[in-house]
């Protein structure tokens, strides 16, 4: 959908998504780098379940909420793309983090 | 000449259309006249409890009032859709007030203690719980709760389906609805009011003055004198997750779409909204003590409104005496009144009495002296 302008400065940051290895350009917002690589929707929706993705690239909108290195409703327009990042589709609201549920309940 | 009705309401808030859909729901024509996004709107700022436990210590009247308000709530959400009006996410589950140390608990207990004695209020199953029986319920509150009290009553809305279910409900019963019509003054006319407006000017047969604290300025002209005066309150909004609070708190929710709304705080600020940092600051780290898990949540929104706020908390509920037919109505608690401001009060309004009925309510109770 989307095709980059070229970037001679640009350099190669490898990062995955939901496991699958992808390449993108440093500088990327996680949001950019996900549009660039034709990944289509990036979340669910908690209420109605329907596939989302990145759209005002600001962060206004929300829509690009996405789970980063084991953190979950990250902006993905707000952060920038590193090498080695794990990034994964965010299917509905999520739950607790399993360190924050263990704190809990003492 | 813009027209004329039965009843004019000047305020669009949750008590100018609660009551203007209970007066379109006994038949009157009614016309709102609402100032525009510039108001101070305590209805578009609020928190969204249907809130029994606690209210009326000091005056069985408000607390029998208020009980009587959430027992009418679930038909008055079902009323509301039947006259397209929407789902307002109405949960009636029981709440809880949670204690952080040995004083906390106490003051909850002298509470239920106090309110137990007080006559015509009905059953005061409001009951304190240990931290034990807390846990149960909420596994992941603090360790310093002690305990709670807890009210089978207590329930929440989301507070802006509710206001937008009052529009429509009472638009599709015919109320007109005019916005950007702040109103400049109210005059006997004829039999009737007359209300001169940015918007132009309007005549109704009866006028009630719901413009929240702008009734202090509002009502005089009609000869009354209501004292309340802006209370500044924040609210913090987390990022949306899986139902973690099976109940609710007094000062933290989580809503239908899974975020978690908190924040109690009081604070004398004028008719300033901006948000106060250091507020925030202290909201966070106290709710933090109730609900540890929170610390790590993100906050995505936050915003201040103006509580409208009468010396003693309590409703002040009024027909002028100098002009009958003039009415004015303002209350803390509007989300929680709302079904019986629609229900009980806008039909008073219609049928006479008014003054006898909401005795405890007038705002004459602030002019006796007090005893020797
Ligand atoms: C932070 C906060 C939390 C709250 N939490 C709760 C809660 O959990 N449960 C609960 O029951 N209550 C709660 N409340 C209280 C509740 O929001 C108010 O009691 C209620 O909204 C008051 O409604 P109102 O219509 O009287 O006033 P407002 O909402 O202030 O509305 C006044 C209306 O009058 C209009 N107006 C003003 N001046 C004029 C004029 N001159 N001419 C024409 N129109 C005019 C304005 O445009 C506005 O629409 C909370 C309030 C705050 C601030
Ligand atoms: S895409 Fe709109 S907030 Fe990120």
């Amino acid at each position: 959908m989307f095709r980059r302008l070229p970037d001679p400065r640009a350099r190669a940051v490898h990062f995955t998504f939901d496991g699958e290895a992808l390449t993108a350009n440093s500088g990327d917002s996680v949001a950019a780098a996900l549009l660039g690589a034709g990944i289509e929707h990036s979340r669910t929706t908690p209420k109605s379940g329907t596939a989302r993705a990145p759209y005002c690239m600001m962060g206004v909108c929300f829509e690009c909420l996405i789970e980063i290195d084991g953190v979950a409703n990250r902006q993905g327009c707000l952060v920038e793309v590193r090498d080695g990042m794990a990034v994964r589709r965010q299917q509905g609201a999520p739950g607790l983090p399993e360190d924050l549920a263990d704190e809990g309940g003492q | 000449m813009a027209g004329s009705s039965d009843v004019i309401v000047v305020g669009g808030g949750l008590v100018g259309s609660a009551v203007a859909y209970g007066l379109a729901r006994e038949g009157a024509t009614v016309t709102i006249l609402d100032e525009g996004d510039v108001a101070f709107r305590a209805s578009r700022g609020n928190f969204g409890l249907v809130w029994v436990q606690g209210k009326g210590d000091g005056m069985p009247d408000y607390a029998s009032w208020t009980r009587r308000s959430k027992d009418l709530y679930q038909g008055f959400a079902d009323g509301m859709l039947e006259h397209n009006g929407r789902d307002i996410e109405l949960k009636q589950e029981g709440g809880l007030e949670l204690c952080l140390g040995e004083d906390a608990y106490r003051e909850n207990e002298d509470e239920i203690r106090r309110m137990h004695n007080q006559p015509g209020v009905g059953e005061n199953d409001r009951r304190m719980i240990d931290a034990d029986e807390v846990r149960k319920i909420m596994p992941l509150v603090g360790p310093e709760v002690t305990g709670a009290s807890f009210s089978p009553h207590d329930g929440h809305v989301n507070p802006l389906y509710l206001l937008h279910s009052l529009h429509a409900a009472a638009r599709q019963l015919g109320v007109r609805y005019v916005s950007g019509a702040k109103t400049l003054s109210i005059a006997r006319d004829g039999d009737g009011f007359r209300a001169e407006t940015e918007a132009g000017e309007f005549r109704a047969g009866k006028l009630v003055i719901a413009a929240g604290i702008a009734n202090k300025w509002l009502a005089p002209m009609v000869g009354l004198d209501i004292p309340v005066n802006p209370n500044r309150g924040h609210i913090l909004i987390t990022e949306r997750m899986q139902p973690v609070m099976p109940m609710l708190l007094v000062n933290a929710r989580q809503t239908a779409d899974g975020t978690i709304n908190f924040g109690n705080s009081h604070e004398d600020a004028g008719y300033d909204t901006s948000i106060n940092p250091a507020k925030l600051g202290e909201i966070a780290r106290n709710v933090v003590r109730y609900f540890p898990i929170l610390k790590n949540v993100r906050v995505v929104r936050t915003w201040s409104a103006l509580r409208v706020m009468a010396p003693d908390g309590f409703p002040i509920y009024r027909e002028s005496e100098t002009a009958p037919g003039a009415f004015s109505i303002s209350c803390h608690s509007g989300v929680t009144l709302a079904a019986a401001h629609a229900l009980d009060l806008a039909p008073t309004i219609l049928n006479g009495g008014f003054n006898d009925r909401f005795a405890a309510f007038s705002p004459e109770r602030f002019n006796v002296s007090p005893a020797a």
